[in-house]
């Protein structure tokens, strides 16, 4: 089995209020199997091996599932191999002696929490300002009682296939979060169950981002290149249909009554 | 806030409408353009057209009004957006590799702002006749302004040619990304027609330039000549 030895440079940072900066490190006797992550396990145990500090990043599933793992490596969100998550990038597609450029995700919305650990909890505002349905109580309907056709389902499932890593927003030149929020919302309206609330939903989650402070798109399509689940910028656009038509048609929720609830 | 003021301020709101605008602007540059292909029709054809235009009157300063308020619009919301995107990334990578987004998108703000010093230095060229003053308000001999042969004049100066030629390549490339971006801002896309129509903003833009740089070019190899010469 071949090993390889590398120059890492790491973006340090103690918390979010102190500066931060890049630090090289050797690391020796990397395997070729191994994952980026492994690669950075090896690296934290030399450096607790000195008594220094390991490097904090975030990780969780490692199966390219679960959205954890983030990494802006050599410029590019999780290496820029196409659809794969930082978890999923293996050594082999490096070189012995290469130089490695490892930052956290930059945006004003996504605060570095430490090292290359950034605070997503604004994709989470964002989905709780519309990214459900409201379902009735009670036993659950029967499967498949509500016929949805083929292409739809497929295309909400693409859209589903969404694990909010958030390497749209890292990959944009503005700092966009518009791939994410399209996606969420194209996966629910493209389905029956997403009709009811979908003009006020893509209302609510559109503002939710812009509250956030995420840039604005300007159609560089870098978060279609970078998406580890290659969410097509075809989401975006249906995401301006439905905002354009929530603002000029839907007649907003009447606020001031009671309801009938 | 008025929805229509949220709806302006939100995200989606600002880009459609620089999209809007931005296609009104489109639209002038083609007519614009087309226009001045009339320089090949000779001097008759082209001052009479000059004519038309300036004898509009009432509609002629309901276009000049509606320009410059899409104009002014394009250019504010897109000093807004440029300040809301660069608060978006406070920090910049160390290494950054784009790789899906062009040159031409990616340098949108820059050839923006020339094209907006271009606009007011060729306002002053040919409308006010303050770059060459010593050839403008000449009349021909049907006693009409003479554009045709203040065009032939200008565009005889190798420097002004060269100007021109430098703001034409730099609308290009800016209408080579925002004439096709306006669709997807819009929402415009499907699979059966966005293959073709993201060719959009490259045809438009190379159309542009050759139609744009024809007659100068043409002036400057002494085909287009001042009448009598």
């Amino acid at each position: 089995m071949s090993t390889m030895n590398l120059t890492v440079h790491v973006w340090r940072q103690k918390d979010a209020r102190s500066p931060g900066k890049m630090v090289p490190y050797k690391v020796s006797g990397v395997s070729e199997h191994a994952s980026f992550l492994e690669m950075l396990d090896v690296l934290n145990e030399q450096l607790i091996d000195k008594g220094e500090e390991p490097i904090a990043f975030d990780h969780d599933c490692r199966e390219g599932i679960c959205g954890m793992c983030s990494l802006m490596i050599d410029g590019r969100p999780h290496g820029g191999q196409a659809g794969t998550t930082t978890c999923q990038l293996h050594m082999r597609k490096f070189k012995n002696g290469d130089e490695i450029y490892v930052e956290p995700w930059r945006a004003a919305a996504f605060p570095v929490l430490r090292d290359l650990c950034v605070d997503r909890t604004a994709f989470e505002k964002v989905q709780q300002a519309g990214g459900f349905v409201t379902a009735n109580v009670g036993s659950a309907p029967d499967a498949n009682s509500v016929p949805i056709a083929k292409e739809a389902a497929d295309r909400a499932f693409e859209a589903a296939a969404c694990i909010g890593c958030g390497a749209c927003v890292a990959a944009c030149p503005n700092g966009s979060a518009m791939l994410y929020v399209a996606a969420k919302l194209t996966h629910l309206h493209m389905l029956p169950q997403g009709q009811p609330e979908r003009l006020h939903r893509a209302q609510a989650m559109v503002n939710a981002m812009d509250a956030a402070g995420f840039g604005n798109c300007s159609n560089h399509y870098e978060c279609e290149a970078a998406c580890p689940k290659d969410i097509s910028r075809d989401t975006i656009a249906l995401m301006n249909r439905d905002f354009t038509k929530g603002t000029f048609a839907h007649r907003p929720r009447d606020t001031k009554g009671d309801g009938a609830g | 806030m008025s929805w229509f003021s949220s709806y302006v301020r939100s995200s989606i709101g600002a880009k459609q409408v620089m999209a809007a605008t931005g296609l009104a602007m489109v639209l002038f540059a083609i007519v614009h353009m087309l226009g001045h292909l009339g320089m090949f029709s000779g001097q008759d054809a082209y001052n009479a057209y000059a004519h038309f235009l300036q004898t509009l009157g009432g509609p002629k300063w309901i276009a000049r009004g509606g320009l410059l308020a899409v104009f002014v619009v394009h250019v504010a919301s897109a000093m807004r957006l440029v300040a809301r995107n660069r608060a978006a990334r406070p920090v910049a990578y160390a290494v950054y590799k784009p790789v899906r987004s062009t040159l031409m998108s990616r340098t949108m703000a820059m050839t923006g702002l020339v094209l907006l010093a271009f606009i007011i230095y060729h306002l002053l060229h040919f409308t006010l006749g303050m770059v060459q003053p010593e050839f403008f308000h000449k009349l021909d001999q049907a006693g009409r302004y003479d554009a045709y042969s203040m065009f032939v004049r200008g565009f005889q100066n190798v420097g002004i040619f060269a100007s021109y030629l430098v703001a034409i390549l730099l609308l290009s490339l800016h209408l080579g990304h925002g004439a096709s971006s306006w669709l997807q801002s819009l929402g415009l896309r499907h699979p059966k027609y966005s293959p073709k129509l993201d060719k959009l903003g490259p045809a438009i833009s190379l159309i542009l330039f050759l139609g744009y740089m024809a007659p100068p070019t043409a002036v400057l190899l002494g085909l287009i000549k001042l009448p009598g010469a």
